[in-house]
């Protein structure tokens, strides 16, 4: 995160009139780097300090805020795969899913926002991957808050150009009589792959089968594995 | 042709590295005031005038920054542009912003 | 599916089309890769406030139908390297498309 904090052209000489020096002294105690140790970065204070001025005008409230981070923090891959895992053994709920993702998530009591999310499912003749080229479109509200590979311009570049490529690099190996279909979220649709359920799974429990539908898999770049 | 930096399908790279980190509190907090900013309550500002924002920093400042870097960099410029906060109070509030902190290490270490 | 009703888009699930061989500086929604290719329309989204328009604080109206595109990935790029199925799908806006006569 932090490689850059100290070549920045601009910035960093805010607040160093107000700390004392951190690099002289010697802390008996462990560090916990970035934390109190360092002044903050010029991305942290701004960061501090747009959050302070927005309370200050009464646009957002500390508790508004303080709910955000918690919403934030409470999304996770698990509502995805508990949605996946049950369209794999409710052939009505997936119809539902595919149709409208969000009113099929409130089916389960998950929320899944505003903006509108597309599910996708692999098939025996397509396998699905998704990317967003232009920026990093994902619907965390579903699968959490993306890893920083997808966000990364190696991903970003190579996979809508060479996806079984990428996806060997992934360890998935689609087989040449399968398409690979890589969809590249621009715009206002966000997307959600539906792996296919693997053989070997009949009767497993909805725990065990949840636990085979990982991050990953709804990205599309990789395929549960038995 | 005029391609821009952020629009990068099928440009050459290299392996794509696995790499994930932990999202530090600050970048939640970009997150946060993001999503706040962008509510049906406030409709302050638009996603679309975010990535504006990112893609207008230009092709150095794109690659130097990181993510959430990039994400507050668009925020505070949007703000600034539409008279939400102005210049002098975002210098002033960055200043309290690290003195505090500073307080907070001194507490830690005295 | 979603968006506001798109009752006067131009396209049909479908119909053939082509992304407008356009380069304008700004904040634009097709890909660079795609300008010029042509693809089948295979969904109309839905109707949804002009993202090159909310970009610049506009208000984005009218609203600009959306569609899925599928496009073979040997027209994408010359020499792909994978098996002739292969595709991809980009989300397109209507004023980025021209029909395919």
């Amino acid at each position: 995160m932090s490689g850059h904090d100290h070549d920045h052209p601009h910035g960093h000489d805010h607040g160093h009139h107000h700390g004392h020096d951190h690099h002289d002294h010697h802390h008996p105690h462990p560090h916990q780097p970035d934390i109190e140790d360092r002044p903050l970065t010029h991305y942290q204070a701004m960061t501090e300090a747009v959050a302070d001025l927005l309370v200050a005008k009464g646009i957002v409230t500390p508790a508004e805020l303080r709910k955000m981070l918690e919403a934030i923090d409470s999304k996770s891959p698990a509502a995805g795969s508990r949605m996946v895992a049950r369209a794999w053994t409710d052939p009505a709920f997936k119809q539902r899913m595919l149709a409208d993702v969000i009113a099929a998530a409130a089916e389960l009591d998950i929320d899944a926002g505003g903006i509108p999310i597309k599910a996708i499912e692999n098939t025996e003749g397509v396998h699905n991957v998704v990317v967003c080229t232009l920026c990093s479109c994902y619907p965390r509200l579903l699968i959490g808050l993306p890893p920083d590979w997808y966000k990364a311009r190696a991903y970003r570049s190579r996979v809508i150009h060479e996806p079984r490529a990428v996806l060997k690099e992934f360890g998935t190996e689609i087989p040449d009589d399968v398409e690979v279909r890589v969809h590249d979220s621009t715009a206002d649709l966000r997307y959600l792959i539906i792996p296919a359920r693997p053989k070997g799974t009949e009767g497993w429990s909805t725990e065990k089968l949840e636990a085979l539908v990982t991050r990953d898999t709804m990205i599309g770049v990789a395929v549960p594995a038995v | 042709m005029h391609r821009r930096h952020h629009d990068m399908g099928g440009l050459p790279a290299g392996p794509v590295e696995q790499v994930e980190h932990d999202y530090a509190p600050w970048e939640k907090k970009v997150d946060a005031i993001m999503r706040l900013l962008t509510d049906k309550q406030r409709k302050i500002m638009t996603v679309d005038e975010l990535r504006r924002g990112i893609e207008e920093m230009g092709p150095g400042i794109y690659d130097e920054l990181t993510y959430y870097e990039r994400w507050i960099g668009s925020v505070t410029n949007n703000l600034i542009e539409k008279g939400v906060i102005t210049v002098d109070e975002l210098g002033r509030a960055m200043e309290e912003a690290q003195a505090r902190h500073a307080e907070a290490a001194k507490a830690v270490c005295p | 599916m979603s968006g506001e009703a798109a009752t006067d888009a131009r396209f049909r699930p479908g119909d053939a089309v082509r992304v407008r061989r356009a380069y304008p500086p700004g904040h634009v929604r097709a890909p660079f890769f795609c300008r010029g290719k042509q693809g089948v329309v295979a969904e109309l989204v839905g109707a949804f406030a002009n993202p090159e328009e909310l970009a610049y604080g506009r208000d984005g109206r009218p609203a600009l139908p959306l569609y899925r595109v599928l496009f073979r990935q040997a027209e994408l790029w010359d020499g792909y390297d994978g098996p002739a199925q292969d595709t991809a799908v980009i989300d397109v806006y209507e004023n980025w498309l021209e029909a395919v006569r």
